[in-house]
């Protein structure tokens, strides 16, 4: 068993470097030597990850930003080119497309193009891989290091050939004479024995769209054979020398205090280990099954709060508790819409608390030598867990070195770390490398869940159909998606509360991001509101969003989604089960269509297909464009039909999937994606937006069923 | 109470001294140092822990060692003969039927055990197979389209 220090990447036989830690660019620059390294500092850059990263990471105080560098790639001697980012793998694809991207713009072959991710040693720091960022936000900064490194190429190709730069002509990793193809260079000999390293301060001019030969073009999955072949390292299968499993006591509900714990019976077993470090007492030993059992030989009291709240009266709690309102958007006056209106429509939504219950649980390696400790995690946000793990070590955040291996599934769940801490501790109260992997019943007991909210909406038409007026209040969702896109004179938008969290004492355990935070809720509350009216106008509810749109990005994407569809005009409810939704989510425009099959018998909900158009500005792996779509429609048929955590009090009820049911097989719905092409746009999000419309597209679609 | 289990494993004989009842899967991961089998849940619910037993999948956290001795035991470490794919692991690559990657041994294994005993599945058999595998990426599309091309591809030379 070999430990591995970083995840290296290379699909070629690339650089393989057993790395000691390093911190800054002066060591970086040391450890590889030659070559050509572009650093790139981008303000504008910064500031969109900023924002995002404002609302986004609940826990941790930001670390100071990088002032040197925020992105960056080497060209070694050798040709090879490595992409250092601190992006994750977590079956998104960025490990696809980053380099998709980079081979574009520096004009080499995919195949040469190494990439390092996660690794806050290697990697520029980076705020996490959430909010589909990576494309949009990291991808400009990734190919305009390209594209500077390039000109260096070319400089260098200059002088070597003797030929003005002009004349020369970079593809496929080789310059060459456009007067006289015989007179070439690769990168490699370009690179060799140099020692250049480049400041990127300045947004360099990029290639245009229309000369892209692998951006923008599909390409399958650089990691799919070695995800076949069980080749592919997740946290849990690192290996260290001397490493043990831990197993934690952990009680019956959240706000537990453990009054007291008898371990004779489970010291008693060879080779455990009892370890207690403040309130984090665990159970450790050299094989994870027997540590579990001896966990299960500990005898343990605790006082639980009593339980004031459970999933049926939760609803009414957290109105009681709510924080005051902010307004996200108004216009006209809400009272001279309501005198307009021939109809009003009062609703209430409800959306309960679903899990992210990715497939692999959280999971870290912690090893404490000293005053360092090298901790491998399955972690979204591997700077922010540095960050936490170094405040419960007391180490200087230098001294920490987190390192991600591919993750297994995080749609927002992994971004609190709490995993990487209770491995840190315990390995360091141990003085050995220690493996927490969570249960499935300490998934679903620790998981920040997409939090319980509520969505009130007031609405009217008047007697030709024509929306009124909008008021619309979201609480603990959030205002992202909250806001309409639709033409209504008199309206007015406010969530009370930023999202996800909440004020202390709202909700009875932990709440976080759930792909496409907010959204989910926001868009489920007013396409059904839009279908609610149509309906009572006795319109058709495609006919009924166009006449209410204009904005000409959402246009074209409904009557996409409308024509592959093949979607023809009909008084909603139509009896077909035909449902109808949009939304916009990550800078990305939906719509998709549905249709339901309803068993009235039996009670049961059965979607035969989902239509769903998607414009995205430029796509750069149409491939993993899709497949997201396909994904985020997958996976929102969980909310829309079936997943609430049940819980009483802090006591989570849900342990394991026999209760809470995961999208299986026979739920999947003939899926048809189409992208419209924007080149013209920068690249907007991909892994979040598709999912936003399903709760109200199922619900519309059953609405549309059975008029009810 | 360690006793000497013995079975084969990935097409080599394998000897191992552990107790017997300890779970398959943390022998596996642990002691025999095969990662590529997961843990999902613990309870049999999601199929990322599945291997083959005598070319039938079952989920190795509910079997112990014990249930194994003197059996073949295939891991999707091993499903790969001489550096040469199966068509299952070919047709998931080249039909992207994958994501994080986390349930797809579970996924390629149980495939495995279903074109076992039904070389020629319908759509609708292989839903039927795979209902009981969780995915939560949302691969599932594709990973039936994989299963359906393997599937045709093992017709006739296999």
């Amino acid at each position: 068993m070999k430990p591995i220090d970083f995840l290296a990447l290379d699909f070629q036989g690339g650089p393989s470097v057993a790395a000691p830690s390093f911190q800054s660019r002066r060591d970086f620059l040391k450890r590889f030597g030659g070559g050509i390294v572009v650093f790139v500092t981008f303000g504008d850059l910064l500031l969109a990850q900023e924002s995002t990263h404002d609302v986004r990471t609940p826990v941790v105080p930001r670390p100071g930003l990088p002032t040197d560098f925020n992105a960056f790639l080497r060209i070694g001697g050798d040709g090879r080119v490595t992409c250092f980012t601190g992006k994750i793998e977590m079956g998104q694809g960025p490990i696809t497309s980053l380099p998709q991207m980079l081979a574009e713009d520096l004009e080499v072959p995919l195949d040469s193009v190494d990439i390092i991710m996660g690794d806050t040693d290697l990697c520029p720091w980076d705020a996490g891989t959430f909010g589909s960022l990576t494309t949009r936000a990291f991808g400009p900064a990734l190919r305009a290091a390209a594209t500077e490194a390039k000109g260096v190429l070319l400089e260098l190709a200059a002088d070597s050939l003797q030929v003005p730069v002009a004349q020369l002509m970079a593809q496929d990793g080789v310059i060459f004479d456009q007067q006289n193809h015989e007179r070439r260079i690769t990168y490699g000999q370009l690179t060799k024995g140099q020692k250049i390293e480049r400041h990127l301060t300045v947004r360099p001019s990029l290639k245009d769209v229309a000369q892209f030969k692998i951006a923008g073009k599909p390409l399958l999955r650089r990691d799919a054979r070695d995800k076949v072949t069980g080749k592919a390292q997740y946290t849990g299968d690192v290996r260290l020398p001397g490493m043990l499993y831990a197993k934690i006591l952990r009680p019956p509900a959240h706000g537990a205090k453990l009054k007291s714990a008898d371990t004779t019976a489970a010291r008693e077993i060879p080779g455990v280990q009892v370890v207690q470090d403040g309130d984090l007492m665990a159970v450790l030993h050299e094989l994870p099954d027997v540590a579990e059992a001896a966990l299960g030989k500990i005898k343990a009291e605790f006082d639980v709060p009593p339980a004031d709240v459970d999933d049926q009266t939760i609803f009414d709690h957290l109105l009681r508790v709510a924080p005051g309102a902010s307004v996200v958007s108004q216009g006209g006056n809400l009272e001279t819409g309501k005198q307009l209106s021939a109809r009003q429509f009062e609703t209430t939504y409800l959306n309960s608390y679903v899990a992210h219950a990715a497939m692999e649980t959280h999971t870290a390696l912690a090893h404490v030598e000293g005053d360092k400790a090298t901790v491998w995690a399955s972690t979204q946000n591997p700077f922010g867990a540095r960050d936490q793990i170094a405040r419960a070590l007391g180490f200087p955040a230098e001294n920490v070195r987190v390192i991600t291996p591919f993750v297994g599934g995080g749609f927002g769940g992994k971004t609190f770390n709490l995993q990487t801490i209770e491995a840190a501790r315990l390995a360091k109260a141990a003085g050995k490398p220690v493996q927490v992997m969570w249960s499935r019943e300490e998934e679903f007991f620790h998981d920040t869940f997409r939090p319980a909210a509520i969505v009130k909406i007031n609405s009217g038409i008047d007697a030709t159909g024509k929306m009124t007026f909008w008021d619309y209040e979201v609480f603990y969702a959030g205002d992202r998606g909250a806001q309409h896109f639709y033409t209504i004179p008199h309206h007015r938008t406010a969530a009370h509360g930023s999202g996800w969290q909440g004020p202390p004492g709202s909700h009875p355990f932990g709440t976080g991001a759930w792909r496409a935070p907010g959204n989910n809720t926001n868009t489920f509350a007013r396409e059904s509101q839009i279908d609610l009216m149509a309906a009572a106008a006795g319109a058709d509810s495609v006919e009924f969003r166009l006449r209410h749109l204009s904005d000409p990005r959402m246009i074209p994407v409904l009557k996409a989604a409308a024509e592959r569809f093949g979607w023809t005009p009909a008084k909603a409810p139509s009896k077909r089960g035909y449902g109808v939704a949009c939304g916009i989510d990550a800078g990305t425009y939906v719509a998709a269509i549905a249709e339901v099959a309803i068993d009235p018998a039996k009670g049961t909900v059965q979607v035969k297909r989902v239509v769903c158009a998607q414009e995205m500005g430029l796509v750069v792996n149409p491939a993993g464009a899709t497949i997201q779509m396909e994904g985020c429609i997958t996976m929102g048929l969980g909310y829309a039909l079936a997943e609430e955590v049940h819980f009483k009090g802090g006591k989570i009820l849900d342990t394991n999937f026999d209760t809470y049911p995961l999208p299986r097989f026979s739920w999947v719905p003939k899926i048809e994606t189409v992208i419209l092409e924007a080149n013209d746009m920068p690249p907007q999000g991909g892994g979040e937006p598709a999912i936003v419309v399903m709760g109200a597209l199922i619900a519309n679609a059953i609405h549309d069923a059975t008029g009810a | 109470m360690s006793d000497t289990i013995s079975f084969r494993l990935n097409d080599q004989p394998v000897h191992v001294t552990v107790d017997k009842s300890r779970p398959l899967l943390w022998v596996l991961r642990t002691d025999l140092a095969l990662t590529g089998t997961k843990f999902g849940c613990g309870e049999g619910y999601c199929g990322c822990c599945t291997v083959l037993v005598d070319q039938r999948a079952m989920r190795s956290c509910s079997l112990t060692v014990k249930d194994v001795e003197g059996k073949d035991v295939t891991t999707i470490e091993g499903l790969a003969k001489n550096g040469q794919l199966h068509p299952l692991q070919q047709a998931f690559m080249e039909h992207d039927a994958l994501q994080c990657g986390f349930c797809t041994p579970g996924m390629i294994l149980t495939a495995f055990g279903l074109l076992r005993s039904n070389p020629q599945p319908s759509h609708e058999q292989i839903i039927r197979g795979m209902e009981d595998s969780f995915c939560r990426c949302g691969a599932h599309p594709r990973i039936v389209d994989a299963i359906q091309s393997a599937a045709a591809a093992m017709k006739g030379g296999r």
